[in-house]
């Protein structure tokens, strides 16, 4: 599959990736790799220039947007900030996509609601309103609303981030739990090395629009690559380099200091 | 000619942002039947568009009527007919005032609200989120905030008009002691129904026009602090002017 951002600098070029059913698979890669349009692209948010993409068995490319609906009602999504409605209560975002898709009576929606917010331990905050949440509550509050439909999908955008050690625990234990309690197949987008080794069962690493590496967490710590090296080591420099692309440092600065 | 160049581009960029506004227009509409059917999401939008905008809406109109009593008394004075003021403020207000300041005043509090609050939703995700429950936006956030506004201007231009003809009258009757029987019959007998007409399709356009720029802002909105500030900015100015703009071109209409 290629994307290129309206015509632009291609995101992906020959990007082919195979995500196995009811496990948790990582998506990693340095910063502006394109992981966030890569879920962008597997949701149908955005379409692929070339190439198909086959989500539970269904082909994005050219998909009626009634039918784009129904395949995301079999899918959840984790968004970076929660992305709560910030005018509903707690239990009103979790409510939410029932009161929107089904008839359900409202006893049994209380029920299927209660029943989630347990299972990510916020029940003791339904009345909460967003804006008197933590960003780990916030985020928990997001996951219980992305299974309340029982997705057959789950979707995390970098969950990790800007979470205490604590929060960070509960996040990943939930998606652990979520996964082998609910059968679902996980796909997580992150760059915290340590944190998706603890959790996924598989991981690729993209890098310069295309799967550099692909196996376990414990494979991809001996992985025979520069860039998978650089990135699980962390070094500043490297096929990755620090610097942005830019004209010769000390001929900018002699043609600066000319101008003045 | 390169001036003439930049107009022609300016013109044409114009004219592309207006398609672009009047084909969402069209989404609204299309979506606007199944919208309709969730009365609890419209009448919390009129709640929103009309009822917080209650008090500026009635204070503005009293001090408008005030100032119009005052003047208008003032110049009839001159030519002995004072008794014509009901007469003059009622048309004033019902035909130009009440819509167009009604419609400025809206922009400003209840525009601003809503391109703001959709801008927020934009750049916090909310949107997206939504998309991704398979729950349509448009269907869900923006057509009821657009029906709330539509709905709610014309009332909130009548009760501009009835509260600043109040306030004409403590003007002109209470304080400058015109006759208050001269007043309210010589009103009644001049203002016709073709009058209040006028205020009412033009409050629903404004209604409509207002409503439809501040959702487009807001929808559109770049998702950012800077993005959402100038959707906003953007939605007083365009109301303002299409406001004025098609006031006078409904004006002409009824003549």
């Amino acid at each position: 599959m290629s994307y290129a951002v309206n015509g632009g600098r291609p995101v992906f070029a020959g990007l082919d990736m195979d995500i196995p059913r009811g496990r948790i698979t990582a998506v990693m890669g340095p910063s502006g790799t394109g992981k966030t349009t890569l879920l962008r692209l597997i949701t149908g948010q955005v379409r692929a220039d070339l190439g198909t993409i086959t989500v539970a068995g269904q082909e994005l490319r050219g998909i009626r947007r009634a039918d784009l609906y129904v395949l995301r009602r079999r899918m959840g999504m984790l968004f970076q900030n929660g992305a709560l409605l910030t005018d509903l209560s707690v239990f009103e975002n979790v409510a939410f996509p029932l009161r929107e898709h089904t008839d359900l009576p409202e006893r049994l929606i209380r029920q299927l609601v209660l029943t989630k917010l347990q299972a990510v331990g916020l029940r003791g905050a339904a009345q909460l309103m967003p804006s008197e949440l933590s960003g780990g509550m916030s985020r928990r509050v997001a996951l219980a609303r992305a299974i309340v439909m029982d997705p057959e999908i789950l979707i995390y955008d970098e969950p990790f981030v800007g979470l205490d050690p604590i929060s960070l625990g509960v996040i990943l234990r939930l998606i652990r739990r979520l996964n082998d309690a609910l059968g679902i197949t996980s796909i997580v987008v992150s760059h915290d090395v340590h944190e998706i080794s603890t959790v996924a069962d598989a991981v690729f690493l993209l890098s310069g629009g295309k799967v550099v590496a692909r196996g376990t967490p414990q494979e991809l710590q001996s992985y025979p690559s520069e860039v998978v090296r650089q990135f699980i080591g962390g070094l500043a420099d490297g096929p990755v380099p620090f610097h942005f692309p830019a004209p010769d440092y000390f001929g900018e600065l002699l043609a600066r200091s000319e101008d003045a | 000619m390169k001036l003439i160049q930049e107009l022609l581009e300016s013109l044409a960029e114009a004219l592309v942002g207006l398609g672009a506004v009047m084909r969402f227009l069209l989404r609204l509409v299309a979506a606007s039947p199944r919208a309709l059917l969730r009365v609890d999401l419209i009448s919390q939008q009129i709640y929103n568009a009309g009822a917080l905008s209650l008090v500026i809406i009635m204070l503005s109109g009293l001090f408008v009527g005030m100032v119009l009593g005052l003047q208008g008394f003032q110049l009839l004075q001159r030519f002995g007919s004072e008794e014509a003021l009901g007469t003059a403020a009622t048309i004033g207000l019902v035909k130009e005032l009440g819509p167009v300041v009604t419609a400025l005043l809206f922009a400003g509090r209840a525009g601003t609200a809503l391109a703001s609050e959709l801008g927020l939703m934009r750049a916090t995700d909310q949107l997206s989120a939504m998309e991704m429950m398979a729950v349509d936006p448009i269907r869900r956030v923006v057509v009821p905030r657009f029906l709330g506004g539509v709905i709610a201007m014309p009332l909130l231009a009548a009760i501009f008009s009835v509260i600043g003809i109040y306030g004409a009258q403590l003007v002109g009757v209470q304080i400058m002691g015109v006759d208050s029987g001269s007043f309210w019959s010589q009103m009644r007998g001049a203002v016709s129904l073709s009058d209040v007409n006028e205020g009412i399709v033009k409050s629903s356009i404004f209604g409509v026009t207002c409503s439809l720029i501040a959702v487009y802002q807001g929808y559109y909105a770049v998702p950012t602090a800077e993005g959402v500030g100038r959707a906003t900015t953007r939605t007083v100015v365009t109301s303002a002017v299409f406001i004025l703009f098609l006031d006078y071109l409904i004006t002409a209409a009824f003549l």
